[in-house]
């Protein structure tokens, strides 16, 4: 493996830096050696890419990752092989696994199980509760020692304001942020799609924008008494979003992310009953798919994330009410992101990256996200014209629920490097033999 | 192959035959009945001039004709329900159909088979028409993208119960002799009701006026996106209309905290014998059972003069025999010869 790599011809686009530019990437040792004109190849392995965008390595900060508990929907795995070819080289996975992360022996497991894969980095989002139960307070400073970048009980919420207000000022003494699923319990109880019309018409109960909206509200009351660092998982509604503006008009630390479904289907796409649109937050109205294009354009949203929520066909397989929420989209969300994005008008290939490198990396204070120079050669090429289609069956995740089969897309990362080391090229995966076992 | 006898074999000479008027190029095309949503306002009628055919059978000794003779229908229903899957059973019977029970609690879905294998199984047996009802809405859908044969939907979850519907629109259409610009109440916990559902569907195609009656929390403004009026006064609008179709009401429901007690329902939206004194003289009162005798309807007002109730349930007979009828005439000339 040569511990050269020199990737030509590229547009290098690196929003932390400021940087888009044809030029040429020369990696060594695992880092960024230099961006420019290149030296001459000499034993190097020289990928041309001509054409392609090179960017640093995509970051995902919102996967749901089934190990340990069920792990033939996804394992640590298989959820990175997934990652890789979606272009993504750091993935930050949820704690809902059975049993939950919220102990530093858990993260540690999930670290050890993400070096056997040899893949992208995993990086373990801890509990804020004891079994995502909303009670008691996990053991945070611990698990901080052993490498969790941030909290959140995701899957749910912290119901209990006085809960969540003592762990936000728990939390503020690690500076990591906590990550809250915005859903009221009580709300949204029994729901399992949006309420509103499509679920009047389907006889479906309803998940009301309420149950967000009101614990966005009491979180950022909270966040501002608190000093806490907080994040937003999937913001879906038009109420959420504009709480979020006014809460960094406000001055309070607060960040969010949204994911694909979220900018590009709505609650009518229930209308057949077809369980690959069941997902938490629910799909909403237009008028929230405006509101969520809108906040990603104007800032107010700063990730963009997808969700990747695996689930067997065995589970999905049943009556719309009783199936799980997900849908996954590691292998798809780049192009998912460019088609509600790009293609409208919305962003530009720079401000889109910098939603899915460094705004990301910021947020749960990774030194990731930017090419420079001394930095991870964490770097992803993109054909950005690459016309392809959907075809859940070539998929490197174990699971196939997404509703987005047959769908024609643009733009398509053709290559994963991650510390310097070619991960994903052509359609196929490269793990380090090195691994431990 | 299709075994009816000469009179039968063609559904339109059976409207024909019965007195009604048919469209010459009419044939019934669809295999499963699972929504009124997605049927015409002709396909509608033809379901109802097919029952009035069908009606006759019911008045005979012998209430039979071969229409089904050698299918099997089964009853897959994983609700509790005597009266339709009873109603269901007979109309079967009465088309010479074998007819097989299938009840979740003594059926393999209790082992943990999923919906799917089960009807897949069940299918495989060699069934021709499965009259399904479950508690999950879109369920009966699931079921129907699984299988070949027919199926009929006998109410998923809160979503329809078109044969329920039908049988409705039917008895307001023998009582009143039209649908189109008739006035109609629908009464109670509409959110929750297929019933409701199905019979405002049915009506709004037919062209008849609907007002959803209820509380708030029981009434949600949506359904004026879907054609209805919604009020939440019965008094002030109770002297309007032409049928009372008045739904069942849950003591359960008292927990999610929709309505604070059956007597407080009762008084606000009851059918007691006041409020009757105060409809038009010729209205038609309704309800599909089995009723709450004191809190939707009075005792009185359910033994009335008004009160179309047994006649629903007899209406449902015929309904459904032409249901069947029909969806096993559209898989059987979809069959290859």
């Amino acid at each position: 493996m040569p511990t050269t790599l020199i990737i030509k011809n590229g547009r290098v686009i690196d929003p932390a830096a400021g940087r888009d530019e044809v030029a040429d990437l020369t990696i060594a040792d695992g880092r960024i050696a230099a961006i420019g004109q290149s030296p001459a190849a000499g034993g190097a392995e020289v990928i041309d890419a001509a054409g392609q965008i090179v960017c640093p390595g995509l970051i995902d900060m919102h996967v749901h990752l089934r190990e340990p508990g069920n792990e033939d929907a996804e394992t640590i795995a298989s959820g990175c092989a997934a990652a890789v070819a979606g272009g993504y080289t750091s993935i930050a996975c949820m704690p809902n696994t059975t049993p939950a992360v919220d102990n530093e022996a858990m993260i540690e497991f999930v670290y050890r199980q993400a070096a056997r894969a040899g893949l992208c980095h995993v990086y373990p989002i801890g509990a804020i509760t004891k079994g995502r139960e909303g009670k008691e307070l996990a053991e945070m400073g611990q698990m901080i020692r052993a490498g969790a970048v941030a909290f959140s009980d995701d899957g749910r919420g912290v119901a209990n304001a006085a809960v969540m207000m003592r762990a936000m000022q728990y939390a503020r003494m690690f500076g990591k942020p906590l990550i809250e699923h915005c859903e009221d319990p009580h709300l949204a109880e029994g729901g399992c799609m949006n309420a509103g019309l499509t679920a009047t018409r389907l006889g479906l109960p309803g998940i009301p924008a309420v149950a967000e909206e009101t614990m966005i509200q009491r979180d950022l009351l909270l966040a501002q008494n608190t000093g806490c660092r907080y994040h937003v998982a999937h913001v879906s509604t038009a109420g959420g979003v504009e709480l979020i503006r006014e809460g960094k008009k406000r001055g309070v630390s607060v960040t969010t992310e949204v994911c694909p479904h979220h900018l590009l289907l709505t609650d009518e796409c229930v209308a057949t009953y077809d369980t690959n649109y069941k997902v938490n937050p629910p799909l909403r109205t237009a008028g929230d798919v405006q509101a969520c294009l809108a906040g990603v354009a104007d800032g107010t949203i700063d990730c963009l994330v997808s969700d990747h929520a695996p689930h067997g066909r065995e589970d999905k397989e049943t009556d719309f009410p009783n199936a799980p929420f997900g849908i996954i989209g590691l292998e798809v969300a780049l192009g998912l992101f460019v088609r509600a994005l790009i293609q409208p008008g919305h962003l530009t290939w720079p401000a889109l990256l910098a939603k899915m490198t460094i705004a990301p990396a910021r947020v749960l204070g990774l030194s990731k996200g930017t090419l420079s120079v001394g930095a991870d050669a964490d770097v992803t090429i993109i054909d950005p014209d690459r016309r392809w289609q959907v075809g859940t069956a070539s998929f490197f995740s174990r699971s196939h629920n997404c509703p987005y089969e047959g769908w024609e897309l643009v733009a398509r990362p053709t290559c994963t490097i991650v510390g310097g080391r070619v991960c994903f090229r052509d359609g196929r995966i490269f793990p380090r033999t090195d691994s431990p076992a | 192959m299709s075994t009816t006898g000469p009179p039968l074999r063609d559904a339109r000479r059976l409207v024909a035959a019965a007195g009604g008027t048919v469209r010459e190029s009419m044939i019934w095309p669809h295999r499963h009945l699972l929504t009124l949503e997605d049927l015409t306002a002709e396909e509608i009628t033809f379901i109802l001039d097919t029952a009035e055919a069908f009606a006759d059978v019911s008045t005979r000794s012998v209430k039979k004709v071969p229409a089904l003779r050698g299918r099997v229908v089964v009853n897959l229903f994983f609700e509790d329900s005597t009266r339709t899957r009873t109603s269901f059973t007979l109309a079967a019977q009465r088309l010479s159909a074998d007819v097989i029970d299938f009840t979740a609690k003594t059926s393999s879905l209790s082992k943990g088979e999923t919906l799917r294998d089960t009807v897949r199984n069940i299918e495989a047996m060699g069934v021709d028409i499965i009259v399904c009802r479950h508690s999950a809405s879109g369920a009966t859908h699931l079921v129907a993208r699984n299988v070949q044969c027919c199926v009929i939907n006998a109410g998923d979850g809160r979503h329809e119960h078109p044969t329920q519907g039908l049988l409705d629109i039917y008895t307001m259409r023998q009582a009143k002799g039209r649908i189109e610009g008739l006035k109609v109440a629908i009464v109670g916990d509409v959110a929750n009701s297929r019933v409701a559902r199905s019979n405002l569907h049915g009506l709004r195609k037919l062209g008849a006026d609907v007002t959803l009656v209820g509380p708030t929390t029981l009434v949600p403004r949506a359904f004026e996106q879907m054609g209805a009026r919604v009020c939440h006064d019965f008094d002030a609008v109770i002297d309007q209309f032409d049928v009372i179709n008045m739904l069942r009401v849950q003591r359960e429901r008292i927990a999610s905290n929709v309505f604070p007690s059956l007597e407080e329902y009762s008084r606000l939206f009851g059918l007691t014998n006041d409020r009757v004194r105060r409809t038009k003289p010729d209205v038609l009162i309704m309800h599909p059972g089995p009723i709450n005798r004191g809190v939707e309807v009075s005792a009185d007002v359910a033994d009335g003069q008004t009160s179309a109730i047994l006649r629903q349930v007899t209406n449902g007979l015929a309904v459904r025999m032409a249901v069947m009828f029909l969806c096993n005439q559209a898989a059987a000339g979809a069959e290859p010869h």
